[in-house]
């Protein structure tokens, strides 16, 4: 519920904060842009680490992790690619660009994250599950960064703004307000990761109930077959 | 190792030459897909060698999930399920041997399909060499994800539509450096292909790879 | 060392528990028939034996090789014939074989002898599998097993499938793998048939084991 607040509190400050006068209004969406994109992030490397996890200790607290990262990364990713369109509307006249690495990348990795929750939702009672939408983590794990890497390594071809946070050049009120969101992103982004790790773990729990009640109704089955024929013995 | 590599490649490739599916469909197919694009863009003939490299690279995406759909039912059909695993044959080794089967088809396709640009998009090749590479690197990292994503598929229901939905984002950044490349060697857009070709032999690498060490895990958990 | 021994093991299907807690123990050389109703638990009792199943709780080995870390080794030691026969439909009986073969390290010119053992007629020998009988290729699938000369026999309704010539030549395969220091398990519901062949019967209900004595008791019934 605090929490709650604070989200309501920094959605206020965003039309409180003063705006850039180059680029008129639109520019406040980068308050929610950026932190929603650096969240993206988070999230995708959260579920990279559980994948991981996953395949190599088999530890169902990295997997519900790995899971809940990425529902809640899918929609910062869709929150990033959907201001920054809106964005760029205004700025730079066009919705989209295909030829900028990091607006591809972005949409490659949402695609992925969606991937990753289709396998995951497929798989009934199937336990290999986790096991597969961990190999989807993975695989995007590895090919994401060497993507945006790329971009530096070889090509300059961006519409996108070099990190202007580092540049020092931003007005003291604004960057605030950015690391403000930031904050406040993360906040919200930890406490979405608790409840959805909860419901995660609970399901969890319960289909360990269901297996020993299951296990249970076998055993009896067993029980009822032994007797049964020790008995037809004598 | 290797032995086993070649027992499961020729025996994929074996079954695919008997059962005729990539020279009557898959080959045709692609022609088609060609063809239809080159009746959309001709009548603008700069558009259409513009988007030569890109239309090239977009029909193997459609091959390979073809391809990988038959290389993957070979094992889950009726009487062969589990014959891999049965068979005592190491995971690496049906993972390389599977992809070296899936890259061949792949590269024949690509013959076809480079002819077909030749011929029906009057397409110039300046650089036969950065062509000839990238073709082979490319297909070669299409192809270990591919058959990775197509065992990863083959246990859920539905797998016919989730194969593509996880296809395309995996092999994106591999497609659209091949395409930079292709721009180049086409000598449409001056850009380095060689330094995309670099890329493409890191995905290759990365990919094949991870395809190595998580095939055993996927074979493992049935 | 036993050949195989599993205490407490539960595996699952999906989520149903297909085996809910199996003790035993094989010495080499048995010839183990199992028995049960359907559903009982017995195709799965030889899929964890052979290293195809992956097991929930409890431990084992089987052949030396732990049952839940070293499946790959056990697949190698083994000889399974389950319901599906392992076959490719689009490759002809010989290719099969010696697919078989190379994968098992076995010389190919085991193949024609693998396959006049099960009276396959030469005359299929390169017909694809698709085109043959079901017994065909039952005697096919056998073939394979045979042609690996495993030192544990996992068979799952051998005699299924086949005509009467089928049957014997399955008991005489059974014998010929004891004689020669193999152990054999095999599910069957033709409890007449094996009681010469086994020197076991394990009775298999609700995924355990609930009866496991000589065969004399249930062929007195």
């Amino acid at each position: 519920m605090v929490l709650a607040g604070l989200v309501a509190l920094v959605l206020l400050a965003f039309f409180a904060a003063p705006p850039d006068d180059e680029q008129g209004d639109a520019v406040r969406l980068i308050f929610i842009h950026v932190p929603s994109a650096i969240l993206t992030y988070v999230a995708f490397f959260t579920t990279a680490a559980g994948s991981a996890m996953w395949l190599w200790k088999r530890s169902s607290w990295w997997d519900i992790t790995a899971h809940a990262a990425a529902e809640i990364g899918v929609m910062f990713c869709a929150l990033t690619l959907f201001t920054g369109s809106i964005w760029g509307r205004p700025t730079w006249n066009t919705y989209w660009d295909w030829g900028d690495v990091r607006l591809v990348t972005t949409l490659i990795l949402f695609l992925l994250m969606v991937g990753y929750l289709v396998v995951r939702s497929s798989g009934g009672d199937d336990p290999a599950v986790s096991t597969r939408a961990a190999i989807v983590g993975l695989l995007a794990a590895i090919n994401i960064p060497i993507v945006n890497r790329s971009v530096e390594w070889w090509f300059d071809r961006t519409l996108h703004q070099k990190a202007s946070l580092t540049d020092g050049k931003l007005e003291d009120l604004t960057l605030f307000t950015l690391v403000f969101g930031l904050v406040v992103g993360l906040l919200f982004f930890v406490w979405a990761m608790i409840h959805r790790f909860r419901v995660g773990w609970l399901e969890h729990q319960a289909r360990a109930e269901d297996l020993d009640e299951a296990l249970e109704a076998r055993r009896s089955e067993a029980a009822a077959a032994g007797s049964s024929a020790s008995g037809g013995e004598a | 190792m290797l032995a086993d590599i070649a027992a499961v490649a020729g025996k994929d490739l074996r079954i695919e030459w008997r059962s005729r599916v990539t020279a009557s469909q898959v080959i045709p197919f692609a022609a088609l897909v060609l063809v239809l694009f080159g009746f959309a863009l001709d009548a603008n003939r700069p558009v259409l060698e513009r988007a030569t490299p890109g239309l090239f690279w977009m029909t193997v995406l459609f091959v390979t999930n073809l391809a990988v759909q038959r290389s993957t039912s070979i094992e889950t059909s009726d009487g062969a399920r589990r014959a891999l695993l049965l068979a005592g044959i190491e995971p690496v080794a049906v993972f390389v041997g599977k992809a070296l089967a899936v890259a061949v088809e792949l590269l024949a396709v690509e013959i076809v399909l480079v002819g077909g640009v030749l011929v029906f998009y009057g397409a110039e090749i300046d650089d036969w060499g950065l062509l000839v590479l990238t073709c082979v690197v490319a297909t070669m990292a299409v192809a270990a994800a591919g058959t990775l994503l197509g065992a990863l598929v083959a246990g859920i229901r539905a797998r016919e539509t989730v194969l593509p939905i996880l296809l395309l984002p995996v092999l994106a950044p591999v497609l659209i450096s091949a395409t930079r490349a292709f721009d180049d060697a086409l000598g449409s857009v001056a850009v380095q292909g060689w330094a995309w070709l670099g890329l493409l032999a890191g995905f290759g690498v990365l990919n094949s790879g991870l395809g190595a060490l998580a095939y055993g895990v996927l074979l493992e958990e049935t | 060392m036993a050949i195989i021994s599993l205490t407490g093991v539960v595996a699952l299907l999906g989520r149903f528990p297909g085996l809910a807690g199996v003790d035993l123990t094989v010495e080499a050389g048995e010839v183990v028939l199992i028995h049960g109703p359907n559903g009982a638990g017995k195709s799965t009792l030889l899929r964890v034996c052979a290293g195809l199943l992956r097991i929930e709780s409890g431990h084992g080995q089987v052949l030396g090789h732990d049952v839940r870390s070293e499946r790959p080794a056990i697949r190698r030691s083994v000889g399974l014939l389950g319901h599906d026969t392992a076959l490719y439909e689009d490759l002809t009986v010989t290719e099969n074989l010696r697919f078989w073969a190379r994968a098992s390290r076995v010389e190919e010119a085991q193949v024609p002898t693998a396959l006049d053992r099960l009276g396959v007629p030469s005359r299929i020998h390169d017909v694809a599998v698709r085109h043959l009988s079901a017994g065909q290729r039952r005697r096919t699938a056998l073939a394979a097993v045979v042609v690996r000369r495993p030192r544990l026999w996992l068979l799952d309704e051998p005699h299924a499938g086949l005509d009467a010539g089928g049957r014997d030549l399955v008991d005489a395969l059974v014998k010929d793998a004891s004689s020669a220091g193999a152990t054999v398990m095999l599910a069957s519901h033709e409890l007449d048939r094996t009681v010469d062949l086994a020197t076991r019967h394990l009775a298999v209900a609700g995924g355990m084991v609930v009866g496991d004595h000589g065969p004399e008791v249930d062929h007195a019934r």
